[in-house]
């Protein structure tokens, strides 16, 4: 099958559906690639880098549609778009259906099958498509890089001759994906990171990106919904957890919003009183602006000022880093549709009793195919099993009675042997045990990677043993001569053959 | 033809280098001279003995001595590396079979008179090395059989096999009582040959019933047997530098396989008696069948890129890059790494692949300089800043189970944490479990990416990519 990549006609949209490296793999799968003039030129992805990977490149967008039977594409289709789509074929894009229910039908009506990338079920098997936590990482990103734009100090703290520079602190709101991306980007330049989240289970998560966790002092209440998302809190809790941002805003120089209910407009977090009370030149990047933003003042789409404070209200940030989210993007759609070819022949297979494929699916061949059934799997932790403890290496504490009834019994016994052996015996007795402490301290030191050698020089020393066969060989007893000499010669296989091999190994080990 | 005083210097003279050799073999630089110091040991050793005390038939022991000199000299030359493990054990059989010989030669002997307690001393004497001879003979075969793969090498657990083994020890007190008994009449043939029977057998049922994964541990108990049996004999035929030599070998051998043990954290006692990795495996096995999650698959050419692209590299080999005889694909991935300024290093589980120390000697035949080679413990802690792992068939010890797991047959066990980096790569063949039986929770970790194949195959493509 042909899939074919139009250039985004969304305006200021610079992503691109695939990127040279991606078309290489999707060609594996049995696919042909036919890509737009100049679609991912915004990325900075020529047409000829596109055809050096082997892709068919054509001169316009009704090309693409009519020639293509999957097309991909980043923003969700313009009506102009919908329109070229026709019964048979597929699209796979971001679609949003439950804010674009005209779209929708529209596109079911067309009689093609279309999977939505915002739809993929958030189940651990398919986070190699989830294309939503792709660009939110970017975006989380993205708004640091924005923040220092716009922030006219360090994020670092320095003593220069110059003076001492305090370092910036940076209050991340909503520790998802973006958040945690942005305590990483803030951290990684030097700031001091807070983050709060209503979700108690992302503490450690942030704690582990060395960023320091608000706590509510609250009763237990816990903000997790269902796939991983946070849910509406009570109204006492909004109350202490706006009083916490209200203290906040007026110590932190930069505020990181990402808070996102699934369906909802986004929650005002930050009121215009709260801006009013940070220091001049505070920045804050509401990544929540599209939904309305969790700031009063944002703007969507622009960056305003108010009292000092610049607030940026983009919503287009991962389309200002356009070569990384596509490059990010491809890899998603293209293990989308990996899953989609099972065969690997090129033919893709909308599979509706797999989990991924299903949640994915927003119409097939005509009709409506959309909400999916719930997802099963919740992506957060399971809140019933305790993370397992390490085990701790069992050590009981030595009983001492033990060694003590030991060393008694072995002394017990040394004195009974002593009572009636002989002297000869003893003197050897003597010389054994004063071997086994040798050899107990010489092989204490042996270097673990020597232990195969040494066991090679043992084996070849233990054949000391032909001594006694020596000892024995001058029997004038035939038989007794005979196994002594068989002896022997057994013995010596061993005693070449341990040094030689030893010798061979030692040979190996080099610097 | 010398006097018996010199034989003694000789003697000692031996045992001065045979401790020497051991002393030597604890670091690399001075390893070689050590093994030379044990040839020179052995030599005087056996000079001093022939002019000294042999009185005639030179012309069969000097053909012994030659036949068995060159077939051992032959077999040296042609093992394979990956082969050592069996070479090893089958040379212990030989030591165990040469202590029942010169044991039994011993019986028969009569021509020197003892009595009374020194009679009785020297039965027991004579009836220990037969013992412990004839254990490390049938049980070094059996490990040699399952080394080779000619045994399965899954333990075989008789029901009740503990009161079968403590019936045999009991067996082989009761009739050594007979033997010392009898031999004071003159007799006791009969008892010595029981006893042998039982011995072998106990040799036999004791290695059946150990498991592939605690192969180290045999493989070192056994060799620390070969020592005890020429001590045995040592004491049989009065003749010290048998004593000191035995003691020698046998305490190192105790050692290496305490320290296998302490390596898997298991109790020598529990290895010996055997049986692991079978019934508690399963249970396990099938609780965390809950537990599997999806795994991450990834091809050569995103594994060469991963590792181009790394800064610190760490390649923990196991039994599986033996078995596909990968080191020097995985040396040549290493050398091109470096020269591209990849730091890449080598952890070595202390029980990786089937005898204490194989991985040093595979890496070393495939000329991996031993100074970034590195055991468990000095790199363990460096993981989290390791960029990428590539786990090249092995399995058990990267299992994370056996630190969260307490219910896992290998709960406690030491194991390298590899899944505290950013990224593991996993060579495997296929989804089975390791040795212990136990599923692996490491292949499912969202930092995992499952490289399915041959290992040297799939590494000779990643050379390529690179």
């Amino acid at each position: 099958m042909k899939i074919g990549v139009p250039k985004e006609i969304f305006a200021g949209e610079r992503r691109v559906a695939t990127t040279p490296d991606v078309v290489g793999q999707l060609q594996k799968l049995g696919f042909s690639v036919l890509v737009e003039s100049g679609a991912g030129a915004e990325a900075n992805y020529s047409d000829d880098a596109y055809r050096a990977a082997g892709c068919e490149i054509v001169a316009g967008a009704d090309e693409v549609w009519s020639q293509a039977d999957i097309i991909m594409k980043v923003r969700g289709p313009e009506r102009e778009e919908a329109s070229r789509l026709t019964a048979g074929k597929t699209l796979i894009s971001f679609l949003w259906p439950a804010q674009n229910p005209e779209m929708l039908k529209l596109l079911s009506d067309s009689g093609a099958t279309v999977l939505a990338m915002d739809s993929v079920p958030r189940i651990s098997r398919a986070q190699k498509a989830d294309a939503l936590s792709s660009m939110a990482n970017i975006a989380g990103y993205r708004a640091i890089v924005e923040a220092a734009q716009h922030f006219g100090r360090f994020f670092t703290g320095q003593i220069t001759a110059a003076g001492k520079v305090p370092p910036a602190k940076v209050l991340v709101i909503g520790a998802g994906v973006a958040g945690l991306a942005a305590i990483g980007a803030a951290n990684s330049m030097g700031a001091i990171v807070r983050a709060f989240d209503t979700r108690p289970e992302v503490k450690e998560q942030v704690e582990s990106m060395n960023a320091e966790f608000l706590m509510l002092d609250f009763k237990d209440e816990d903000g997790s919904g269902e796939g991983g998302y946070a849910k509406t809190m009570s109204a006492e809790f909004i109350e202490a957890e706006m009083a916490l941002f209200a203290e906040q805003a007026k110590d932190v120089d930069i505020i990181v919003t990402t808070a996102l209910i699934p369906g909802k407009p986004a929650p005002r977090l930050i009121t215009a009183e709260m801006v009013s009370s940070m220091k001049d030149g505070s920045v804050i990047v509401d990544l929540a602006a599209e939904q309305g933003g969790n700031c009063e003042l944002t703007e969507p789409g622009k960056v305003a000022k108010a009292n000092g404070v610049t607030i940026i209200g983009y919503t287009d940030l991962p389309s200002r880093l356009a070569a990384q989210s596509s490059q990010l993007y491809a890899t998603n759609l293209r293990h989308l549709l990996t899953d989609l070819t099972p065969e690997k022949d090129g033919n893709i297979v909308v599979d509706m009793d797999d989990e991924l494929i299903r949640g994915a699916t927003v119409c097939k061949a005509g009709e409506t195919t959309w909400p999916p059934p719930a997802p099963k799997l919740s992506a957060a932790p399971k809140k019933t099993k305790p993370a397992p403890e390490p085990v701790v290496v069992e050590k009981k504490p030595p009983s001492k009675a033990g060694p003590i009834i030991g060393v008694i019994i072995a002394a017990a016994a040394l004195l009974g042997l002593g009572a009636v052996a002989p002297p000869d015996f003893m003197a050897h007795f003597t010389v054994f045990v004063l071997a086994c402490f040798v050899g107990y301290m010489v092989i204490w030191n042996v270097s673990a990677s020597l232990h195969t050698p040494l066991m090679s020089v043992t084996n070849a020393i233990s054949s000391i043993i032909v001594i006694g066969a020596l000892m024995q060989i001058s029997a004038t007893d035939t038989v007794t001569m005979w196994i002594a000499a068989a002896t022997v010669l057994i013995t010596s296989i061993n005693i070449a053959g341990g040094f030689a091999v030893t010798r061979r190994m030692l040979e190996m080990f080099r610097k | 033809m010398i006097s018996s005083g010199i034989v003694t210097v000789s003697y000692i003279a031996a045992t001065v280098l045979f401790i020497l050799a051991l002393g030597g073999l604890s670091n690399q630089e001075t390893a070689r001279r050590g093994n030379w110091y044990g040839i020179s040991g052995m030599v005087i050793a056996l000079v001093a003995t022939v002019l000294g005390v042999v009185t005639q038939n030179y012309v069969i022991l000097m053909v012994a001595l030659l036949v068995g000199g060159s077939i051992g000299i032959v077999l040296a030359r042609r093992v394979k590396m990956t082969d050592m493990p069996e070479l090893v054990a089958i040379l212990h059989s030989l030591v165990g079979l040469a202590a029942v010989a010169v044991g039994y030669v011993s019986f028969m002997d009569h021509t020197s008179e003892l009595a009374g307690v020194e009679k009785t001393i020297h039965d027991i004497e004579t009836y220990l090395g037969i013992l412990i001879g004839a254990v490390t003979f049938s049980g070094s075969i059996i490990a040699f059989g399952k080394l080779s793969g000619r045994i399965g090498g899954s333990p075989l657990t008789l029901p009740g096999r503990h009161w079968f083994n403590l019936l045999l020890l009991l067996g082989a007190i009761w009739f050594g009582r007979e033997f010392v008994i009898q031999s004071a009449a003159g007799a006791g043939f009969a008892p010595l040959m029981i006893m042998t029977g039982i011995a072998l057998l106990f040799g036999i049922h004791m290695v059946m019933a150990i498991g592939g994964a605690d192969m180290p541990v045999v493989v070192s108990m056994l060799n620390s047997y070969s020592g005890w049996a020429a001590s045995a004999t040592g004491f049989m035929l009065g003749n010290d530098l048998l004593i000191v030599t035995g003691a020698l070998v046998g305490s190192s051998g105790a050692i290496l396989s305490y320290i296998m043990c302490r390596a898997m954290n298991r109790k020598f006692i529990a290895v010996i008696a055997g049986g692991f990795g079978t019934g508690g495996g399963k249970a396990a096995a099938a609780v965390e069948g809950e537990e599997q999650g999806e795994v991450v698959p990834i091809d050569t050419q995103e594994t060469a890129e991963l590792l181009a692209n790394a800064k610190e590299v760490m390649i923990i080999p196991g039994y599986g890059m033996a078995v596909a005889q990968a080191q020097h694909t995985v040396f040549e991935i290493t050398k091109a790494l470096r020269a591209k300024g990849v730091n890449v290093r080598f952890g070595i589980h202390p029980v990786a692949g089937r005898m204490p120390g194989h991985m040093n000697v595979l890496l070393a035949e495939a000329k991996v300089p031993y100074d970034i080679v590195f055991e468990m413990e000095e790199i363990n802690e460096d993981f989290p800043k390791v960029d990428v792992s590539v786990v090249i068939g092995a399995n058990d010890i990267v299992n994370p189970s056996a630190l969260t797991d307490p219910n896992s047959p290998i709960a406690g066990m030491p194991v390298l944490e590899c899944w505290k980096g950013k990224v593991s790569i996993v060579l495997k063949r296929s989804m089975a479990t390791g040795y212990a039986g136990v599923q692996n929770p490491l292949f499912f970790e969202e930092n995992t990416r499952m490289l399915f194949g041959d290992a040297k195959e799939t590494l000779d493509e990643v050379l390529k990519a690179l």
